[in-house]
C-alpha cells in the first residue's frame, strides 16, 4: 500500500478509536442516567429520589391488583422478584397490562413509601407465539420463553 | 486483488455491470417483498398477547435493521474515499444518505405508530429509540452538508468524517436494550441464534429482511448511477450512451 495511503488509513483508524473510546467513557459514567427506570429493589433500598419524578419498572404481582369499583383507581404489586413496591394509580391501563406483565411507571414516591404513577406504560418482552400455543402451553404448565418467571433470571429485561 | 480493487473504482465499470444486475436484484426485491408482506399481514398468526399490532413488525424491523446497515455502507465507503480519494466510493457514500435517511425514519414511525397501542405512549426517551433518533440527525447532517459544499470533494470529505465520528452511534443502538434498561424490548429476530418466535412467524419476517436488503441495493444502485451520469456527463462514454439511446 501506497505510504500516504497508509498514514491516511492509520489517522482515520485512531478517529474511529478515539471517538468509541471518548464516546464509551462518557456513556459509563452516565450509566445511571440512561436507565430508562429504577427498579422496584433500587426504590425499596432508598437508591431512587423522593419528591420527584421517576420511572420504576417491574412485573406486576400476581393477584394484586385491586380496582376501585367506583373510580378508576387502581392498586397492585411491582416486583423485580427481590423486592416489592406498592403502586397506585388512577387512570386508564394500557391493553397490555395484567398481572405477571412487565410494566414502566411514572410517578412520584410518597412518604409511606408507596409509589403515586401519573402514567402506566406496558412493557412486552421479545418473545412472540400464536395464542393457541401460549394457551397449550399454559395448560401444560411447561415453562414457555414469555413466561414471566423466565425473565426474572435475566437481569434487567423485564 | 489491487488491480480489482481499482477497477471497482472506475465509474465507467460500475455503471456496465451495475446495468446488468439491476434489473435481477429490482425483480428479486419486489418478489421478497410482496411475499413477505401477504404472508407477514394475512397469514401469519398472531400474537398471543399483542393480537394483530405485531404485525407492524414486518415492516419496523426490516427497515431498523436497513437505516444501522445503510449507515454501515457509508462508513465504509466514506473511508474508502478518504484514504483512496475513490470517486466511486463517494458517490455510494452520497447516495446513501437519503436511503438511510427515509429507513430510519420508517423505523421511527412505525415504531411510534407500534408503541400507542401495545406501551400506550408514542415516545419515551429510551436509550433505543434516542439513539435511533440520533441515527436520524447523523443522515440529516450528511445530506445537509452534502448540499451545502459546492465543492464535491470537500463535500465528501466533510461527509466522510461526519459519517465516521457518528459510526459509534452504531454499536449504541445495537446494544441499547442490553446495557441499560429501556421500555423497548431486546432483539427478537437473529440469524445466529433460536428466534424468539415461532416458525410461521420468522419466516415472512426473514423473507422481509432479506427482501428490503434487496430493495436497499436496487435503490442505492440506482441513485449511484445517476449520480455517476451527473458527474461524468463530460466524458466520452457518457456522450456516446447519451447519443445512442
Amino acid at each position: 500500500m501506497h505510504p500516504v495511503r497508509k498514514q491516511r488509513l492509520v489517522i482515520l483508524l485512531f478517529i474511529v478509536a478515539g471517538v468509541s473510546v471518548a464516546v464509551g467513557l462518557a456513556l459509563v459514567v452516565l450509566q445511571e442516567n440512561i436507565n430508562l427506570f429504577y427498579t422496584p429493589t433500587e426504590i425499596a433500598n432508598g437508591d431512587a429520589p423522593g419528591n420527584t419524578l421517576i420511572r420504576a419498572g417491574g412485573m406486576v404481582v400476581d393477584g394484586s391488583v385491586k380496582r376501585d369499583s367506583n373510580s378508576l383507581k387502581v392498586e397492585f404489586q411491582l416486583t423485580d422478584y427481590a423486592k416489592t413496591i406498592t403502586v397506585q394509580y388512577e387512570g386508564i391501563l394500557p391493553d397490555l397490562f395484567r398481572e405477571g406483565q412487565g410494566i414502566v411507571t411514572q410517578g412520584k414516591i410518597n412518604r409511606e413509601g408507596s409509589f403515586q404513577a401519573i402514567e402506566v406504560l406496558a412493557k412486552h418482552d421479545e418473545n412472540y407465539m400464536s395464542p393457541e400455543v401460549a394457551e397449550a402451553l399454559e395448560k401444560s404448565g411447561a415453562d414457555y420463553p414469555g413466561k414471566a418467571i423466565d425473565n426474572a433470571s435475566k437481569k434487567m429485561s423485564y | 486483488m489491487w488491480t480489482w480493487f481499482y477497477r471497482l473504482g472506475s465509474p465507467k465499470w460500475f455503471y456496465d455491470i451495475s446495468g446488468r444486475w439491476l434489473p435481477w436484484i429490482a425483480c428479486v426485491a419486489s418478489i421478497l417483498l410482496l411475499t413477505g408482506t401477504v404472508w407477514g399481514l394475512a397469514f401469519a398468526p398472531q400474537d398471543y398477547q399483542q393480537g394483530n399490532s405485531f404485525r407492524i413488525m414486518y415492516i419496523h424491523v426490516p427497515s431498523a435493521f436497513l437505516a444501522q446497515s445503510c449507515y454501515f455502507v457509508m462508513a465504509i465507503c466514506g473511508g474508502i474515499g478518504l484514504v483512496w480519494k475513490m470517486k466511486l466510493s463517494d458517490i455510494v457514500a452520497k447516495s446513501c444518505a437519503p436511503i438511510g435517511a427515509s429507513f430510519t425514519l420508517l423505523a421511527l414511525v412505525t415504531g411510534a405508530i407500534w408503541g400507542k397501542p401495545t406501551w400506550n405512549t408514542w415516545w419515551v426517551w429510551d436509550a433505543r429509540l434516542t439513539s435511533m433518533l440520533v441515527l436520524l440527525f447523523l443522515y440529516l447532517g450528511v445530506i445537509a452538508l452534502q448540499s451545502a459544499i459546492v465543492d464535491r470533494n470537500q463535500a465528501a470529505k466533510a461527509s466522510a468524517v461526519l459519517t465516521l465520528v457518528g459510526l459509534v452511534n452504531i454499536p449504541i443502538i445495537k446494544y441499547s436494550v442490553e446495557w441499560w434498561n429501556t421500555l423497548h424490548q431486546p432483539a427478537s429476530f437473529s440469524l445466529i441464534s433460536r428466534p424468539a418466535m415461532p416458525m410461521e412467524m420468522w419466516m415472512p419476517l426473514l423473507i422481509m429482511v432479506i427482501g428490503f436488503y434487496c430493495f436497499f441495493a436496487a435503490v442505492l444502485i440506482m441513485r449511484t448511477r445517476v449520480e455517476i451520469l451527473e458527474r461524468e456527463w463530460r466524458t466520452d462514454w457518457v456522450r456516446s450512451l447519451v447519443k445512442n439511446r
